[in-house]
């Protein structure tokens, strides 16, 4: 069994390629399981840094500093009543926040992690990754549909109308990026996700940098798009309580609801890591070519261990703050049992087998969490945009630049 | 719906669609938001008549609110009726007050000492930056925008702690009294607002900055809920709306009031008439505020705070209408005497009931979104639209 | 990369593209009938994938599900559909229907069976990573015109669409 194990470590391909279900499989459980775990986090980063932006705590009280709200929060919805509207069509109620979940993971198989950890690599990886996310579309109009009144509907057509005007954007900056991978020595592009990755470690560029600014620019609507996409501000107009419709969740309660939330940050999580394949050199250390050599090597495989270090460092400068109260016992030793986890990661980490190994996930893992942080921002800081205003850029901003960089990528592809 | 809308007594000239084609086959659509809606600022209820997204004319259903202020001042006598006045604009109580009070003093024939003025000034500028510090919050939340309101929350907390500490309260805050203050200023009263003076305008900066320039801000706001000058005099709007559309009107510069003459402070006038100059202006009153605070806590003199006041109020037969400018617009108030110790008729002239009528002609046209951003921007508060 | 298991999932997607047209047909609401017509396109991409044709498989996903299939929907959902469930779903006309059927369907077995000869060798199978650049090729070399002519149509129907809808320029 462990030679079966160690046997396997030593493999380059990744399972999917290799035909092994066994692997694929664990590899499936692993990514899964690490997704819904994020979007716990991301839950709870959520509510904290938008607390932090406008001068509140945040929630404090479910754990130390929060950490189990989204346990609570989880617990809350589960036990909620499930309500369906009377004349609603069951069946499609039931499956429209199934679909979206299924598109916004069954996109996570051909997420790279690393050179080889994916769980597969399809050779058309990025038109499998835009074609699945585009069928929580699907998802969304049914949820509307279904519910039976007509601010739901409404609300739910402007969602999808939105989702697919800037799919289009998205899919033009996409493709001028697959067009800088096929300047490669060897001559053709690739479509797969590992592929993009290794083109841009054979040009010694991230795709952000290329034909500058063409490549920043690709990279920006694609960053405009995505957040347009996962109808997150500041284009959540169908999803304000604000404004006249109410949008398209509004008749699902409970688990319903939060299948949908779960959804939504999937799904923010895939179109950021497409980002971060395509124009942020998915699991590349940032220098890799500028700051060569085995000791930036090794300065850089040791920053994972110290960052889990300066984390658990923080966690305990929050215990030492803790309020001394008898009420605070439990959340001060469970702070400080964080501490102590984040720690031993963090001395895990220095492991010299395990440090090579982790070292392309954690910088891809980074880079997407620098992304989630974004999205947060965005919400605190911007106004929302107005429907048709949102049309507008979608259509008569973000397209004609797409296509605009697309072309000159090309011509500058040919000539260079 | 359709049938809902029909037996309500309240629709006049609204016309209605057949009930029994789909919603989406007429081209008229009537949409209800209700009394209990997240954006209208309180329990205002406005029907809109739509044309897919585009407004063809709303009307505005209110009352719900109404307490019978005015009635219950023919019961009162003029010290007593003093704290229903605060209730009625409850974000900016402290000029409620002084209006009512000045119309008093105009009707007995008596003025508030100099220190007493001052005083009022003081808290009445106060009142008016922290009134338009709810408004920037609140309309930057309608609009999406979810931080300002938290900051703008904040700051007003030191508005309202030098509200308590003066008189007990933060938000009703019965200041005044007919002839001049009852309560004299606390110790360091002066230093707290200075300490605020130096506190607030980089506060005020940064709300500029997260808003002024920000592009989506800007779309959602420009050209947004115009009104003509010539179409606000018809109305009678005043305030902040006025000045938005072009016209200098202020009535601490054009009838001034409780010292007002002995202050330099400009007026901010816009030029558009729309949601972004009523912003604009907005901002910088507040500005200006902060310069008339500034001037006034220099020179606070000594001296008595209140004026030799009976103590059984008769004022003599006669009526006087006395207005001041709140930070909504002009807040009047006709005080009808008959000798006796009650008030015959007071009448209030909100402002927010006046400029909400100019909620029809400034969303016709506009779509359904824009809407809630021009309620914001008209600045209601139904405490006073209702009474 | 090695297949796995063909023969079971060319039975489980061959199956569920069966039962996906045969639920089109048969269910009364029309919403219905457009989720089990995408069931049936998401079926035929998998069935793609297994013939090493990837990129078909990508497309049919992307335009076919995720397109199309929505422009279907948008369309049921905003027409007054309340008529349509009232109708009968199978007319008098069944039975002569159903011979047609079993006419075609004897047809299509006497063709797979007797006339082997027709059908084009079966072709070795070839690297996948070629799947997309051979459609590359094809469409962008020797099918340029057409493709050119294509793009044209649709804007055309673009134009023409939004003609339509727009009540006043």
């Amino acid at each position: 069994m462990l030679d079966y194990i160690t046997s396997y470590l030593g493999m380059n391909t990744t399972p999917g390629q290799a035909g092994n279900v066994f692997w694929a499989v664990v590899y499936i459980f692993v990514v899964f399981g690490g997704v819904s775990v994020a979007v716990m986090a991301m839950n709870w980063l959520e509510r904290k840094a938008l607390a932090h932006f406008q001068i509140r705590l945040g929630p404090m009280r479910v754990g130390p500093h929060g950490l189990l709200q989204p346990i609570a929060d989880a617990v809350k919805l589960l036990t909620k009543e499930d309500i369906i509207p009377d004349e609603a069509d069951r069946f499609v109620f039931w499956i429209a926040p199934l679909i979206i979940l299924c598109a916004s993971f069954t996109v996570y198989i051909v997420i790279p992690f690393g050179p080889t950890h994916a769980i597969t690599d399809l050779n058309i990886g990025i038109l499998f990754m835009l074609g699945v996310s585009s069928l929580s579309v699907l998802g969304v109009v049914m949820a509307g549909w279904a519910s039976n009144s007509h601010y739901p509907l409404i609300g739910s057509l402007r969602s999808s109308a939105q989702m697919i005007s800037y799919e289009i954007a998205m899919g033009m900056a996409v493709v001028s990026a697959i067009l800088m991978t096929s300047l490669n020595k060897s001559g053709t592009g690739t479509l797969s996700m590992i592929g993009i990755v290794e083109a841009q470690q054979q040009q010694q560029i991230w795709f952000l940098f290329k034909f500058f600014p063409l490549g920043f620019i690709a990279f920006a609507i694609f960053a405009i798009a995505m957040v347009a996409e996962t109808n997150r501000a500041p284009f959540d107009l169908p999803e304000a309580e604000s404004e006249l419709t109410a949008g398209f969740h509004t008749e699902y309660s409970g688990l319903r609801w939060s299948l949908f939330m779960l959804g939504e940050y999937a799904a923010m999580i895939a179109v950021s890591s497409i980002a971060v394949t395509l124009w942020l050199g998915g699991w590349l250390r940032p220098f890799p070519n500028t700051l060569t050599g085995a000791t930036w090597d090794l300065v850089f495989s040791l920053l994972p261990g110290f960052i889990f270090l300066a984390l658990a460092l923080i966690a305990f400068v929050g215990v030492i703050r803790m309020p001394k109260h008898a009420y605070f016992r439990i959340q001060t030793a469970g702070l400080a049992g964080f501490g102590v986890v984040l720690g031993l990661i963090g001395l895990i980490l220095f492991i010299p087998p395990v440090r090579d190994r982790i070292q392309d996930i954690f910088w891809f893992v980074a880079k997407v969490a620098v992304f989630m942080y974004l999205y947060i921002w965005y919400r605190a800081t911007f106004p929302r945009y107005r429907f048709d205003q949102l049309m507008k850029v979608g259509w008569k901003v973000l397209l004609p630049i797409a296509i605009g960089v697309l072309i000159l990528t090309a011509i500058l592809g040919v000539v260079l | 719906m359709g049938d809902q809308i029909t037996k309500d007594p309240y629709i006049s000239h609204l016309e209605l669609g057949e009930p029994d084609k789909t919603f989406l086959d007429t081209n008229e659509l009537i949409i209800n938001m209700g009394p209990q809606h997240p954006a209208t600022h309180g329990v205002l209820r406005v029907i809109l008549k739509l044309d897919g997204e585009k407004v063809l004319g709303t009307e505005c259903v209110i009352g719900y609110l109404h307490r019978g202020v005015e009635k219950i001042a023919e019961n009162r006598t003029y010290t007593m009726f003093n704290p229903y006045v605060d209730r009625m604009d409850y974000v900016a109580a402290v000029s409620n007050g002084l209006g009512y009070c000045e119309a008093v003093e105009k009707l007995l024939n008596i003025e508030a000492p100099p220190r007493a003025k001052y005083i009022r000034v003081i808290l009445t500028e106060l009142n008016r930056l922290a009134s338009h510090q709810l408004w920037l919050g609140t309309h930057a939340l309608d609009i999406g925008a979810m931080t300002p309101l938290f900051y703008t929350f904040r700051d007003r907390e030191e508005i309202l702690k030098i509200f308590e500490k003066y008189c007990g309260a933060r938000l009703t805050t019965h200041a005044f009294r007919i002839g001049g203050c009852q309560y004299e200023t606390y110790d360091g009263f002066e230093r707290d607002v200075k300490k605020f003076l130096d506190f607030v305008p980089p506060r005020i900066d940064e709300y500029e900055e997260l808003l002024t320039t920000n592009r989506i801000w800007v779309e959602r706001t420009r050209n947004v809920g115009k009104i003509s000058a010539a179409d606000c005099k018809a109305l009678g709007v005043t305030g902040p709306v006025l000045r938005a559309s072009g016209v200098k009107w202020d009535i601490r510069k054009a009838l001034p009031y409780a010292n007002y003459s002995e202050f330099d402070f400009e007026i901010p006038t816009g030029v558009n008439g729309d949601t972004y100059d009523r912003y604009m202006v907005r901002m910088q009153e507040m500005r200006q505020s902060l310069r008339i605070i500034r001037q006034a806590v220099e020179k606070i003199p000594e001296g008595p705070i209140m004026a030799k006041v009976p103590k059984v109020m008769k004022p003599p037969v006669g009526e006087v209408y006395h207005s001041i400018e709140a930070p909504k617009g002009e807040l009047g108030y006709f005080v009808v005497s008959d000798g006796s110790t009650q008030p015959y008729r007071v009448r209030v002239r909100p402002p927010s009931f006046v400029n909400l009528q100019a909620l029809d002609v400034m969303v016709r046209g506009q779509l359904v979104a824009d809407v809630i951003a021009v309620i914001g921007t008209l600045d209601i508060v139904l405490g006073e639209v209702d009474r | 990369m090695a297949p796995v298991a063909t023969t079971f999932f060319f039975y489980f997607l061959s199956g569920l593209t069966l039962l996906s047209g045969i639920l089109v047909i048969t269910r009364k609401n029309p919403v219905h009938s457009a989720l089990a017509l995408i069931l049936g396109l998401l079926a035929q991409a998998g069935l793609y994938l297994m013939l090493y044709a990837p990129f078909v498989a990508g497309v049919q996903i992307i335009l076919y599900a995720g397109g199309i299939m929505v422009l279907f929907l948008f369309v049921i959902m905003l027409v007054n559909i309340e008529r349509s469930q009232k109708e009968e779903q199978f007319n008098k006309q069944w039975l002569v229907g159903i011979l047609a059927a079993v006419a075609l369907g004897g047809l299509f077995v006497l063709v797979y069976t007797k006339g082997t000869g027709l059908f084009p060798q079966a072709v070795s199978i070839p690297a996948e990573s070629n799947n997309t650049q051979q459609i590359g090729e094809l469409l962008y070399g020797q099918y340029m015109f057409a493709f050119e002519i294509a793009s044209l149509l649709l804007l055309v129907a673009i134009i023409g669409a939004v003609v339509m809808a727009k009540k006043r320029i």
